[in-house]
């Protein structure tokens, strides 16, 4: 760093203390008894090789993550202390590692400042003004309503950085900020901080970095290694007790003996250039993708076992172009041809000559490093007695003996890289395209890395292409091309780019080209502005803030109305479903098929026949010839009723003897069976009293009582008229469960939750704030489907509106809460959405009366219709649209929504962690 | 296609799997509890209807009627003034409520022909459908036996005699259970590879797999066979344990008949779940669309109603749906136990469902990939 502002840094008490801290994730140990103390003021660095505990121990600063033994003490309070984490966070800014990670990618960069901002309490002028200034002090006010997805990954970190700043923070918390950038935006980026240091002198800023260039710029250093301390000091001081040149080499010294005697400097020895032909030709590759031209005009041609490399600033056309030669994209215009054979995608025989690395872990999570390496052997088709020894061979080659069973989700990025170098070389493959393979790989693993390519490419003459970020990566490669906005801007050896534009380094050569194409300038523009010194920190104690909780439910909003699709699915979608089930659960049976087996064949037993017949309820088959006949036709489903009408029918009737008509009926579909037997005796008595009257005359046929029935609510019967107001619940429960079920995991699974962890929001804001906006739209669903059922299905309200919607509201409040309790309690997206389709809907349908009345229920089924809101709220809606009632006769069961709902919201918060465990 | 790649992408499905306890444990209870639960809460045809009596005569007669309302058809009888049956129905207490006028047994044997009325709340079709045949019938019964005793008249008698087949007394739960399992089969089907292959590709692996010498028939093809297969062996197990023993319903027909039914289904519905996948750009539209298909396919396919009683139109269209067919193939299996010269054609039917949204899968799946 060009200040040095470390003048108080003897003086103030350390802004962070760490008394014998351990952590461990299971049986991995990830901090083993660390006692440190860390500066305040300066700029603090973590150097150690991946999986040392760097990004363990600044989570546990930042209050991410929950303690397990020690002491640890941030802005001198103890931070197992929830009311002093409460009271700390807004002074603490934590960027988590990986690019963007924090950040809502469907969110404009405008918008992700703004919802930070919210977040801590400022209001309106002063989020503007200071949301303007950082975005002008980071250059990235031209690009204010970007989605922060569409951003490359250096801005990406700046807009983190904005995000972090916005609320003026006491310590600054970057977790391998630089990771993944290119030079350029990373000299930006640091420049960045210079400057924001300088303007607020009193911020202590801790930073973990695989890059020992930036760590040489730091004022304290503090080097890690398998959750330990090895050193502690200025660089200077580093340097002096190891007697080495660079950082790089005074790391290595300071590693233990054991780990220490395995490195050696990388040498690669000069390729003998007596092989003939190319391995990869390509030739004016471009790639559109809609008007975007992500690559235009690249050719270049790449000599057998030549390892060339390919530089850029993020979003470039590297990766596209490696995509393009891999086979994995067919170029819109231009050619590729590998070993002379035109590459064609979807070409089979080819894929087996390349290895590919993809830019991102692209391995499977759930299968052990071996079981990978296994697949991988066999998709590749190599002869399986050969398998076994060769994934030996690759686990001893890339040094995984130690982690060939376990999963790949735990281990350190380093070995993680490693790891997919050894999958995309289990079939000994002739090319190898590498996509950043070392980005966030430290020193150590980067020189292993950089040997074993050499051995490849000089010993067993394979040619490598392979992309970096890192300056002394570049300087092995044997030739490299520098990419700009998809052109190739020079392609040459490395020192021949670097004394072509007549720089001192490689890097700055590489500076200079970029700045040249892209008329950038280098440093941040409006470097001079000043920042805001004071932060207004109102609201943060408080136990709950209405603006926080609206900041949430703002974010939620607009990720829901940026999702068009699904915003439209969730309310046209209901009125389409209300169509279906309204007209599909009918029970008004008709059209049923019977066939008579008639042994009498009188004009009677016709007669008898034609009553069933000629009623609208049943259709008649042909006649049965036998009880096989009957027995097969039923079996089929044909026939659902069979009558048999026995010999000497009309004979026995006329003469008062006892006579019996059999009837079968078909009971695979129990409620349908029961409405046949009803139609089927009532039609047999009507035809008794229809031939007594003939015989005997009206007065014998004269009941003795009448019974008047009286079918209240639904006086004809209708079937829509009892289904839609069922209809109502069951689709406010379904739509707006689902959509709610993944908005708390999401977040789970894309890491952006570390922003509940690290900000003053609490657990009830942030729930609140997330069912908002779902709320809103179940609303608006359930107005949509109050008109359709008028409307649309002819069937009124009778009762009171008011009473429906305030149920309505208390309804949405508690199926939003469902799905918030599945989202918060549940790890994986999948398992939410299944669960909530599941626990749902065989509730809604089958114990909320919706069909069978909830009193008659049995046993479980009994139990979870008093706990679940959709009975209730069938019972209203019901009640108000026949019934015509309101509140006063409602009362009880309004008053049972109004406990449910809040019940999910406190269940779903205390599912919730505020700390990573 | 290469089969070697098909079964080795295959395990690594199953493999998945393994990793995700609580979703195992979420497959477990769909084809366990939540099939035992639901078939357990489904009422015995007429269950429990709660009557209510307002009985104004306050006779022998009246008494007999009352008398004869018990457990479990119906609940015992509350009775009640004329005054609080409209409160009492408005709140849904009671579906029936009979009122018997003053002097009605005098009326009766007085051949004045008295009106009992029978308030019936018609909001509870089910229970409104059957239960006012049962009320009907037992009302009547008792009068004319008391009236019996009391004069003679000539009579036309012919008996119905009513047989249930295949389910003699209509035990609700036997076919409650079946139409869960469907539920369970179909919607397990979908989540599995519909919403494992968006993972995939929000995890960046499905693209990983296309840099190796695998097409997507035997990416596809794979995850149908492993993800079919744990559903197929799940419902099987629920049919065997849950079904047949638990719930003790007897189950007539050809169990091997009916998995391989269940496999052709799973054929078709995984399809739809890759399909499905390719449509939905990101996990919570899939999670909606899972909603918006899943529930027309199953309240329609003919489990929940009767499919003679939907409109012609919908009857029509719904043939393009599996689970119409596995509806009607499972019920004529599982309760008439009908072998394969009867399903033959619900088979050939999934086949060709199953088969067509495969292709139409598959095309989507190479267009999703690139």
């Amino acid at each position: 760093m060009t200040q040095t502002p470390a003048e108080g840094a003897g003086t103030s008490p350390p802004v962070v203390q760490l008394q014998g801290v351990s952590l461990a994730y299971g049986r991995t140990e990830a901090l083993r008894d660390i006692t440190l103390d860390i500066p305040a003021g300066v700029m603090a660095g973590l150097i150690g090789p991946d999986g040392v505990g760097k990004s363990s121990l600044l989570s546990l600063v930042a209050g991410a993550r929950r303690m397990q033994d020690g002491q640890l003490r941030v802005l001198e309070g103890d931070m197992r202390k929830r009311s002093h984490r409460s009271r700390s966070c807004p002074r603490i800014a934590y960027m988590p590692q990986g690019l963007g990670r924090n950040l809502y990618a469907t969110l404009s960069v405008f918008e992700n400042v703004d919802f930070f901002g919210r977040l801590f309490g400022h209001d309106r002028a002063e989020r503007e003004a200071r949301i303007d200034e950082l975005l002008r002090a980071t250059g990235l006010a031209p690009f204010r309503d970007r989605p922060a997805g569409k951003l490359s990954g250096g801005m990406k970190q700046k807009l983190g950085l904005c995000c972090a700043l916005i609320h003026d923070p006491d310590l600054l918390i970057l977790d391998e900020p630089t990771t993944g950038v290119d030079p350029l935006s990373r000299r930006q980026f640091w420049d960045l901080i210079d400057v924001i240091r300088a303007r607020r002198p009193g911020m202590s800023v801790i930073v973990a970095t695989a890059y020992m260039e930036e760590a040489a710029r730091f004022d304290w250093l503090c080097a890690m290694h398998d959750g330990r301390v090895l050193a502690t000091g200025t660089p200077q001081a580093l340097l002096e007790r190891t007697g080495e040149a660079d950082l790089d080499g005074a790391f290595i010294a300071l590693l233990p003996e054991a780990l220490r005697g395995a490195h050696h400097a990388v040498t690669i020895p000069p390729r003998e250039g007596d092989e003939a032909g190319y391995a990869i030709e390509a030739e004016h590759l471009t790639m559109r993708f809609g008007d975007f031209t992500a690559v235009e005009d690249v050719s270049f041609r790449i000599p057998k076992g030549e390892i060339f490399g390919f530089l850029g600033s993020n979003g470039c056309g590297k990766t596209t172009t490696m995509k393009m030669l891999t086979g994995l994209l067919d170029p819109s215009e231009g050619r590729a041809e590998l070993f002379g054979e035109p590459l064609e995608a979807g070409d089979l025989t080819t894929r087996r000559r390349i290895g590919y690395m993809s830019q991102a872990f692209s391995l499977y999570r759930e299968l052990t490093v071996r079981q990978n390496l296994e697949l991988h052997g066999k998709l590749y088709a190599l002869p399986p007695e050969e398998i076994p020894a060769r994934v030996e061979e690759m686990l001893q080659r890339f040094d995984l003996q130690s982690v060939g069973d376990s999963y790949p989700h735990g281990l350190p990025l380093g070995i993680r890289q490693r790891m997919s170098l050894a999958t995309a070389m289990i079939h000994a493959p002739d090319i190898l395209i590498l996509d950043e393979p070392t980005s966030g790989v430290d020193p150590v693993a980067r020189d292993h890395f950089w040997q074993i390519l050499s051995d490849l490419s000089r010993g067993d003459g394979v040619t490598i292409f392979i992309s970096t970020h890192f300056m002394n990566e570049a300087e092995r490669c044997d030739r490299i091309s520098l990419m700009h906005a998809g052109r190739v801007l020079v392609s040459d050896t490395p020192e021949g780019i670097r004394q072509g534009a007549g720089a001192e380094t490689l890097e700055e050569a590489f500076i200079g080209h970029l700045t040249t194409a892209s008329g950038a300038d280098p440093a941040p523009q409006d470097a001079s502005e000043a920042l805001p010194l004071h932060a207004a920190r109102g609201g943060a104690q408080r136990h709950f803030s209405l603006r926080r909780m609206f900041s949430y439910a703002r974010r939620e909003a607009l990720e829901l109305a940026r999702d068009r699709i699904r915003a439209a699915m969730a309310v046209l979608g209901s009125v389409l479903l209300m169509f279906v089930v309204g007209y599909g659960i009918n029970m008004d049976v008709e059209d049923l098929t019977f066939a008579v087996l008639d042994r009498d064949n009188t004009v009677t037993s016709r007669d008898y026949v034609q009553q069933i017949a000629g009623s609208r309820y049943f259709l008649q088959q042909p006649d049965l010839t036998s009880y096989a006949d009957m027995d097969q036709r039923m079996r089929t489903g044909e026939i659902s009723l069979a009558i048999e009408v026995p010999p000497g029918f009309a004979a026995d009737l006329e003469r008062g003897r006892d006579v019996a008509v059999a009837a079968w009926i078909d009971g695979a579909m129990p409620m349908r069976a029961e409405t046949v037997s009803g139609y089927v005796q009532g039609i047999h008595a009507w035809y008794l009293q229809e031939k007594a009257r003939e015989v005997y005359g009206d007065a014998a046929v004269a009941s003795a009582f009448d019974l008047e029935m009286r079918y209240r609510y639904n006086p004809d019967m209708r079937s829509l008229s009892a289904m839609v107001p069922a209809v109502i619940p069951l689709l406010l429960m379904l739509i707006p469960a689902m959509l709610a079920a993944l908005s708390v995991v999401r977040e789970k699974e894309m890491g952006s939750i570390v922003n509940l962890y690290v900000t003053p929001v609490t657990r009830l804001e942030f729930i609140l704030g997330k069912q908002l906006p779902y709320v809103i739209v179940a609303m608006l669903n359930y107005l949509v489907l109050v008109v359709a059922a008028i409307t649309v299905f002819g069937v009124p309200i009778s009762g009171s509106f008011a009473t429906l919607t305030l149920a309505a509201l208390l309804f949405t409040l508690a199926s939003t809460g469902f799905g918030l309790v599945m989202s918060s309690f549940m790890r994986s997206q999948i398992a939410a959405i299944f669960a909530t389709a599941l626990l749902t809907m065989i509730p809604s349908v089958q114990y909320s009366g919706m069909i069978d009345p909830v009193s008659s229920l049995e046993g479980g089924g009994a139990v979870i219709a008093q706990v679940f809101p959709a009975s209730y709220f069938v019972t209203i809606a019901r009640g108000v649209f026949a019934k015509a009632l309101d509140l006063t006769s409602l009362g009880p069961d309004v008053l049972a929504l109004a406990v449910i709902g809040p019940a999910m919201i406190l269940l779903s918060t205390l599912l919730l962690r505020k700390q990573e465990k | 296609m290469r089969l070697a790649n098909v079964w080795n992408l295959g395990i690594k499905e199953l493999r998945g799997l393994l990793r995700d306890p609580i979703l195992l444990i979420l497959i477990v209870y769909s084809f366990s509890l939540s099939i035992y639960t639901s078939a357990k809460a489904m009422p015995e045809t007429l269950n429990k209807a709660a009557i209510a009596i307002v009985d104004e005569d306050g006779s022998q007669l009246s008494a007999r009627i009352a008398g004869a309302f018990y457990p479990p058809y119906f609940t015992a009888p509350n009775m009640i003034s004329t005054a609080e049956m409209d409160a009492r129905m408005d709140a849904g207490l009671e579906t029936f409520a009979l009122t018997i006028p003053a002097d009605f047994q005098r009326d009766l044997l007085a051949g004045r022909q008295p009106v009992i009325q029978l308030n019936v709340d018609a909001t509870r079709m089910t229970q409104a459908f059957t239960g006012t045949g049962y009320v009907q019938s037992i009302v009547t019964y008792e009068v004319n036996e008391f009236l019996s005793r009391h004069r003679d008249a000539p009579q036309m008698t012919a008996d119905l005699v009513l047989r249930a087949r295949f389910n003699p007394n209509l035990s609700q739960s036997w076919f409650g259970a079946i139409s869960d399992v469907i539920t369970s089969i179909t919607m397990l089907g979908i989540v599995l590879t519909g919403a494992a292959l968006i993972r995939e590709r929000e995890y960046g692996t499905v693209e990983h797999l296309l840099v190796m010498p695998v097409t997507a028939t035997e990416i596809m093809v794979a995850k149908i066979w492993s993800m079919g297969a744990v559903v197929l062996l799940a419902s099987a197990l629920a049919i065997w344990v849950v079904v047949e023993g638990l719930l003790a319903v007897p189950i007539p027909g050809s169990l091997p008949l009916f998995i391989f039914g269940t496999a052709l289904q799973l054929y078709a519905i995984t399809a739809l779940g890759i399909f499905l996948a390719t449509v939905a750009g990101s996990m919570p539209q899939f999670g909606l669309l899972l909603v918006l298909v899943f529930l027309p396919m199953q309240v329609l396919s003919g489990t929940m109603t009767p499919r003679e009683s939907m409109p012609e139109v919908i009857q029509t269209i719904m043939l393009a749906a599996p689970n119409t067919h596995f509806a009607i193939l499972a019920q004529a299996i599982l309760f008439r136990g009908a072998g394969l010269s009867v399903v033959w054609p619900q088979l050939l039917a999934l086949a060709g469902i199953g088969t067509g949204l495969f292709a139409f899968a598959l095309v989507r799946f190479r267009a999703f990939l690139r």
